[in-house]
């Protein structure tokens, strides 16, 4: 065996690891994949070995090589194989390998779950570790499914080293296995505060992700990170959570409000860029989801534009970038803030760094008035012709487009010059837009009809100089800008000076060297043209010159007869023959013109692209009614298909409609057809001889007195320019008017500072020179407005769309159903899991308690490196392996327990209570942070406060005097608040008593039982009262911060099968003791329950009762009145009951050292009394759970079969205990500073255990 | 999400490549071919950002990089991350290597890319950011070699002697090609701690 070994480790030796095969392919630099491929070959000789360490050598330089390109996944068993190693060095080896290469296709991966599960549960953290990172990398849904539970234990591991991991790796089980997010969730919203950074980052990281994708769902954790962001230093999940916020914020306009302040704060205050551009950021998303009703953001919005003016004037480019890419966020809601800063971004047009130009590109598109714009473009172009590289060069290409046609040219003054730039544009030789420029041409041209004749006579310099365009490659896409010169040349052809140069210039022989659909155009458009050229020589009874263009027409057709491209070939003959019948007509000399224009007559109208799908159903039209009389029964039934059709009629059938008589009908025929008549753009079904621009509507539009000064049809020489000049001229002549007429004002206004001169000073008297039709004429009236935003159906992140709300509290109204648990092994009873033990213990698998041992050792030795963390981490420990121990012991109960809790867990109404916490947290002004730690509270607690804060008069009036309702609305819940603040403590062992394990949880204070068998379950709530339609059973705590007043908790459990409602709580009040109601409430008025009661459902409030003297228990009597509503019938009930107030009741378990307690009983302060109880066979660890368990003592200490024990009442009593037993005998000796108090706690003992 | 983290010198060859996706094979080189194309041909002194390659999702991601002497670091990212915090990321990552290897150069991550692997696990894990603190990572890092060191014992010596023979005669392992421009200047790398 030794021998084996060592042998082994010889051959290994003259192996090749991983640095020879690097080094090998280093020096095969020729013929590397040869070489490559032998060690493929050495490989797969040495994965045959059985020694292992060859195997993990060899999957070692697989993974290199597949690094390098090669397909390794045939040594995927392998890999398994080096996984499964128990050696972490090799393990490592392994699932390196497996996280590189296995995928969801992976068929071996379904082998690994046992062996991940294993080493998740390893007692080597880095064994853990390793098998988490590799993990994170190859995590399949089967994996998810049936690791999902152990990865969750794993997040409560005492290493915050494999808690974090544990915490991360969460993110992605949930997005392969999204059932699991819901139990886990609770757990995770846990680790936003554990107490390492770590572990925190890690929660924050997780929790950021999925909100990211799903922001609704997660907004109630809006309080818990405020409280992160306030509070936390670390960079790293500041950033996060204020990203987070930046997506939670178009959410919920009101917590932008209140993130301003502090975001505000943190621009001010951080050094740290990343972080102060983040906040940036965020301010900038709260100032576009609050784009109204704030009227103090611009002073926000100034601290933005300022920083990030700092940022993109620093010399460092990254912040440059960074400073232009928010700038453009901000530019979409505040343009003019950044119209302010324009000379940065053009002067950022200059930069060297490409990406940083095409940021300030960005910009620009908003920040054009139209004032700038010709000097923008111009700029722009400029840039054009310097920029070298084609794909700045487009992107320039498409900025300019853009930029001139946003928002329906709203910018542009002077459609002539647009023509003109882009015509220019048209001289960018190779540019991949030519379709871009084509179709700005055609929506110039349609829309704007004053424009035609300018348009028109350059497009025809564009078609005569077409060449040029077409120039030497085929395939440049600029030659598309011919397709829009030749339509609009022909269908506006009565605009041309010399049509019959056009119709020459495009059937040149070199036009079938164009793309297909091109020629097509040209020649259908050439038609059009000869339609015009006939009609301008009949008018002049030039007869020869219209035969002459029948004959160049027939003389060239032929060429584009035999064209390769049907619709050229199609169209090609059809016009010939046409021209020859004509040419014939000719001849006789008849007139054809007429005719022959009648061909192409009528007004081509734009329509928006959605305007059909926004037609609105006219009234009276019933899609779904039958126009004639349906087919009779007899008949669908011989003809199926039409039974289909008709089986759906009644779905949407629509009496009303078939009742409009026949007058109404043909009434309403009549106005719409008068409308139609009216309405010059509606595209009538006859013809009309006549072209709709001079029909009635178009007076309006201004015709410009074209410039004769202005362009001169050379192509080939910048004519925009001029247009920029003589816009300059004109605004100089303005401005010089102006100055005349208010030079003192402006003064002034400089003197204030040159915003003014920058601004949009007066936007509105510039006057475009041509109007747009825009889109209200085409689209249809009263068109409804549609919204097209559908989700990607394969999103991963759909599946955790997830209401997580009611899960945050403890308890939820929506309790995690079986259905819902993680899957577990039920092989391994240990680790079965009720929902309640989910939610209470910390519990580690059974395998980390053996090994707690060694790790205490291994612990020791790093002792000195950080003393303070590993004794938390102790006593955590001590924590945990009893809770394990207990969960282990007590499984046979576990039952019983569950039931318990669920009965106890059971009120319905939480959600809405979370959803009103989070109302209140936003609507309140900023609070100070401590208070803002109560917000998400369990909503046990949340629905008795429902009841409880009646209960305080004297509540200070500090809240905002708004109008009355609100503000009282506020003050309430504020008081809520508060009381939660004082209860959380207390209701943190109140709900572990619930689950019977307190008992073990309070001792462990003072750290002391560590034993024995398992407690019975115990509950502390008895029986009220009851009745066949309610139940209600009842719980008295006292009150740590007020020595006069005790909360009563009652769950109110409905047992019929009817509604209960309007349910009123009244008791008869005492000297001693008294029932808090609301202001302004008579001594004798009932509470009322704040909830009501389907059949079934219990639900829990509470009531505060205050209390004078507590030495003496007492019972109070009352009654519950109620209303019990079924179908058919509703009656008033009521039930009378006792409320018992034991002293009992009036002590709240406090913590004493052993210290402290030797002091006071040295003191003798305290008077003494004794108890025997005889016949006790209850282990006594059972007996002291008991006693702390139900009457709120703790352990002090516990020697053997002695204990002390300690308690205080809410007046500040100390009661003392010394209990010991030896068999069946139990002697308490007690003492207390009233001796009352403590002969009536004793007699409630003795009471306690009679019992049992 | 960080959705790759590649590592590649002046030529493209790749030293180091960690998807957290999966990719085939050969898409997986197409990457890092074109993200190499697009990252490369960027001057030295213009911004450190860009969109990602066609492959790699496109405008959605971003490539942000780091170049240090020969070799480029390219974090490939979505848009939940923060730029300037992953520029920070790739210092700690670079440093951390330093660190590890005692004055990083090229050749070190060629002959051991696992362990650059292995440290790189201890920094982010399946695409989301573990630990951003320095001295943790190598210190995990640290322990993990030691882990290793022990189990190989006696077992390993005779191995670890070859190897050390093996290395003896290199010519090519001049330590000189180290990142000489690590302090580049990183905004505010102080403030995460």
């Amino acid at each position: 065996m030794a021998l084996k070994i060592v042998k082994g480790s010889i051959d290994r030796m003259f192996d090749k690891n991983l640095q020879d095969l690097v080094r090998g392919i280093r020096n095969h630099k020729e013929d590397e994949a040869k070489y490559i491929s032998t060690c493929i070959d050495e490989i797969k000789q040495e994965l045959k070995q059985d020694n292992i360490a060859v195997k993990a050598n060899a999957v070692c330089k697989l993974t290199y090589l597949q690094m390098l390109g090669y397909d390794v996944s045939w040594a995927a068993f392998n890999i398994v194989e080096v996984m499964s190693s128990s050696k972490f060095t090799f393990k490592r080896i392994g699932y390196l390998a497996a996280s590189q290469c296995f995928h969801e296709g992976t068929d071996v991966i379904m082998l690994t779950t046992n062996q991940i599960r294993k080493d998740l549960s390893s007692p080597n953290q880095y064994d853990t570790g390793v098998a988490l990172t590799g993990l994170s990398c190859f995590v399949t849904p089967d994996l998810a499914r049936d690791l999902a539970n152990d990865i969750m234990t794993l997040m409560s591991h005492t290493k915050p080293y494999i808690r974090k991991k544990a915490v991360l790796i969460m993110y992605k089980v949930f997005l392969k296995y999204p059932e699991s997010l819901r139990p886990a969730f609770p757990r995770l919203k846990e680790k936003l505060e554990d107490p390492d950074p770590g572990v925190q980052s890690a929660a924050v990281n997780v929790i950021c992700e999925l909100a990211r994708r799903n922001p609704k769902n997660y907004l109630s954790l809006a309080p818990l990170f405020f409280k992160l962001m306030t509070s936390s230093t670390n960079n790293w999940v500041l950033i996060k959570i204020i990203k987070l916020f930046g997506a939670l914020t178009p959410l919920e306009p009101r917590l932008g409000k209140k993130l301003i302040e502090p975001l505000t704060n943190l621009i001010h205050s951080t050094s740290a860029m990343s972080l102060l551009y983040e906040c940036v950021n965020t301010v900038i998303a709260v100032l576009i989801s609050l784009s109204s009703g704030m009227p103090n953001h611009s002073a926000s919005i100034q601290l933005c534009v300022q920083k990030l003016r700092i940022l993109i004037e620093d010399s460092d480019q990254n912040l440059k970038y960074l400073g232009l890419l928010a700038m453009s966020k901000i530019l979409k809601t505040h343009p003019k803030s950044v119209q302010s800063h324009k000379d940065l971004i053009l002067q950022c047009l200059d930069d060297k760094d490409e990406s940083i130009r095409l940021r300030a590109l960005d910009l620009l598109y908003g920040m054009v008035s139209k004032k700038n714009l010709m000097e923008i473009v111009k700029k722009l172009m400029l840039h054009v012709d310097k920029a070298e590289g084609t794909t700045y060069r487009d992107e320039l290409l498409t900025k300019i487009i853009d930029i001139c046609s946003q928002s329906n040219y709203q910018y542009i003054t002077n459609f002539e010059w647009y023509i003109s730039i882009l015509v220019e544009l048209t001289r960018l030789e190779g540019t991949r837009h030519g379709h871009l420029i084509a179709s700005q041409m055609l929506d110039v041209a349609i829309r704007v009809k004053a424009i035609r004749g300018f348009a028109v006579a350059q497009m025809a310099t564009l078609l005569d100089n077409a060449h040029l365009l077409t120039g030497n490659t085929q395939r440049n896409g600029i030659c598309e800008v011919l397709y829009a010169a030749a339509w609009i040349c022909g269908e506006f052809s009565e605009h041309l000076e010399d049509p019959m140069q056009t119709l020459e210039a495009m059937l040149r022989p070199k036009v079938a060297t164009l793309p297909g659909h091109i020629q097509a155009v040209y020649v259908q458009n050439a038609a059009k043209l000869f339609a015009t050229v006939l009609q301008k020589h009949e008018g002049e009874t030039d007869s020869q010159a219209a035969q002459e263009t029948s004959q160049l027409l027939i003389d060239r057709l032929p060429l584009f007869v035999q064209s390769a491209n049907l619709e050229v070939q199609e169209r090609a003959s059809c016009i010939l023959q046409l021209v020859k019948y004509i040419q014939k007509l000719q001849q006789k000399n008849v007139e054809v013109a007429e005719e022959v224009t009648a061909l192409f007559a009528g007004e081509l109208n734009p329509v928006a692209p959605k305007a059909q799908k926004k037609v609105p159903i006219p009234e009276g039209l019933d899609l779904d009614a039958w126009i004639n009389e349906p087919p009779s029964e007899s008949e669908s039934e011989d003809e199926k298909p039409k039974a289909v059709f008709a089986k759906e009629e009644p779905k949407h059938y629509r009496s009303r409609n078939t009742e409009v008589d026949e007058k109404e009908l043909a009434r309403r025929r009549e106005v719409r057809k008068q409308e139609q008549a009216n309405n010059p753009f509606y595209i009538k079904a006859s013809p009309s001889s006549q072209k709709v621009y001079d029909a009635p509507g178009v007076e309006h539009i201004p015709v410009v007195q074209i410039d004769l000064s202005v362009p001169l049809k050379v192509p080939g020489m910048p004519m925009s320019d001029q247009y920029l000049k003589l816009e300059e001229e004109r605004q100089q002549k303005e401005k010089a008017e102006r100055k005349k007429k208010e030079k003192k004002k402006k003064r002034e206004k400089r003197g204030k500072g040159r915003k003014a001169d920058s601004g949009p000073e007066s936007e509105e008297d510039i006057t475009p020179a041509q109007h747009v039709d825009i889109v209200t004429e085409e689209m249809p009236e009263n068109a409804l407005p549609s919204d097209d935003d559908d989700k990607d159906p394969n999103d991963p992140h759909r599946a955790l769309d997830i209401d997580l709300d009611n899960l945050l509290s403890g308890f939820s109204s929506r309790p995690l159903a079986d259905s819902e648990k993680l899957p577990v092994r039920t092989h391994r009873p240990e680790v079965l899991k009720s929902p309640a033990e989910d939610r209470v213990s910390e519990s580690v698998p059974p395998e980390t308690k053996k090994k707690s041992s060694k790790e205490k050792k291994e612990k020791k030795k790093d002792k000195e490196k950080d003393r303070k963390r590993s004794k938390e981490e102790k006593k955590k420990k001590k924590k945990h392996k009893e809770v394990e121990e207990e969960l282990l012991e007590s499984q046979p109960e576990e039952p019983v327990q569950s039931e318990e809790t669920k009965e106890a867990a059971a009120p319905p109404t939480s959600t809405s209570a979370e959803a009103s916490d989070l109302d209140f947290w936003l609507s309140s002004a900023p609070v100070p942070p401590a208070a803002q730690e109560v917000t998400v509270p369990s909503s046990a607690v949340e629905t008795s406060s429902a009841a409880v804060p009646e209960s305080e008069p004297d509540e200070p009036k500090d809240t905002e005097p708004e109008d009355t309702k609100s503000s009282k609305h506020k003050k309430k819940k504020q008081k809520k608040e508060k009381e939660e603040k004082e209860k959380k403590k207390k209701k943190r062992h109140h709900h572990h008593h619930h689950h019977g394990e307190a008992g073990g949880e309070d001792s462990v204070q003072n750290g002391t039982v560590e034993e024995e068998e398992p407690l019975p379950p115990m509950s502390n709530y008895s029986v009220l009262a009851e009745n066949s339609f309610i139940k209600m059973v009842y719980d008295i705590q006292g009150n740590h911060q007020d020595e006069s007043k005790v909360v009563v908790s009652i769950i109110f459990e409905n047992k019929s099968d009817s509604f209960l409602k309007s349910m009123e709580f009244n008791v008869l009040d005492s000297l001693n003791s008294k029932l808090q109601r609301p202001e302004g409430a008579g001594p004798h008025d009932g509470l009322t329950v704040p909830f009501q009661l389907p059949p079934g459902v219990s639900n829990e409030a509470r009531f505060v009762f205050s209390v004078q003297s507590i030495v003496m228990p007492q019972k109070l009597k009352g009654t519950l009145t109620f209303i019990v509503k079924s179908d058919e019938s509703s009656t008033h009930e009521k039930l009378d009951f006792k409320l018992h107030f034991t002293c009992t009741s009036y002590l709240i378990t406090t913590p004493c050292y052993s210290d402290a307690y030797a002091k006071l009983l040295e003191s003798g302060d305290l008077k003494g009394s004794s108890l025997r109880l005889e016949g006790i066979n209850m282990p006594f660890h059972h007996l002291l759970a008991r006693i702390c368990f139900h009457h709120h003592f703790s352990v002090v200490e516990r020697i053997d079969s002695c204990a002390s024990m300690y308690s205080r009442s809410i007046q500040g009593h100390h009661v003392c205990l010394l209990v010991k037993t030896s068999d069946q005998t139990v002697s308490i000796d007690a003492k207390c500073d009233e001796p009352s108090l403590l002969g009536n706690v004793l007699d409630e003992l003795k009471q306690t255990f009679s019992k049992c | 999400m960080i959705k790759a983290i590649l590592i590649f010198n002046n030529h493209g060859k790749p030293r180091l490549s960690k998807f957290y996706e999966h990719y085939t094979e050969d898409t997986e080189q197409q990457i890092i071919r074109e993200t190499f194309h697009l990252v490369s041909k960027r001057d030295e002194n213009v911004c450190n950002f860009l969109e990602g390659g066609l492959l790699i999702g496109g405008s959605e991601n971003k490539l942000i990089y780091r170049h240090y002497a020969t070799l480029y670091f390219v974090f490939c990212v979505d848009s939940s991350e923060s730029e300037l915090g992953i520029l920070d990321l790739i210092q700690v990552f670079v440093e951390t290597l330093d660190k590890c290897f005692e004055n990083v150069c090229e050749l070190d991550l060629i002959f051991h890319m696992d362990k650059v692997h292995n440290i790189l696990a201890e920094m982010v894990m399946g695409g989301m950011v573990l630990e951003t603190n320095m001295s943790e990572i190598s210190t995990q890092a640290e322990a993990h070699s030691k882990m290793e060191k022990s189990e190989a014992g006696i077992a390993g010596a005779p191995a670890r002697a070859v190897s050390a023979v093996k290395n003896m005669n290199l010519p090519e392992m001049p330590k000189n090609i180290n990142i000489g421009d690590i302090s580049i200047k990183v905004p505010n790398l102080s403030s995460f701690k």
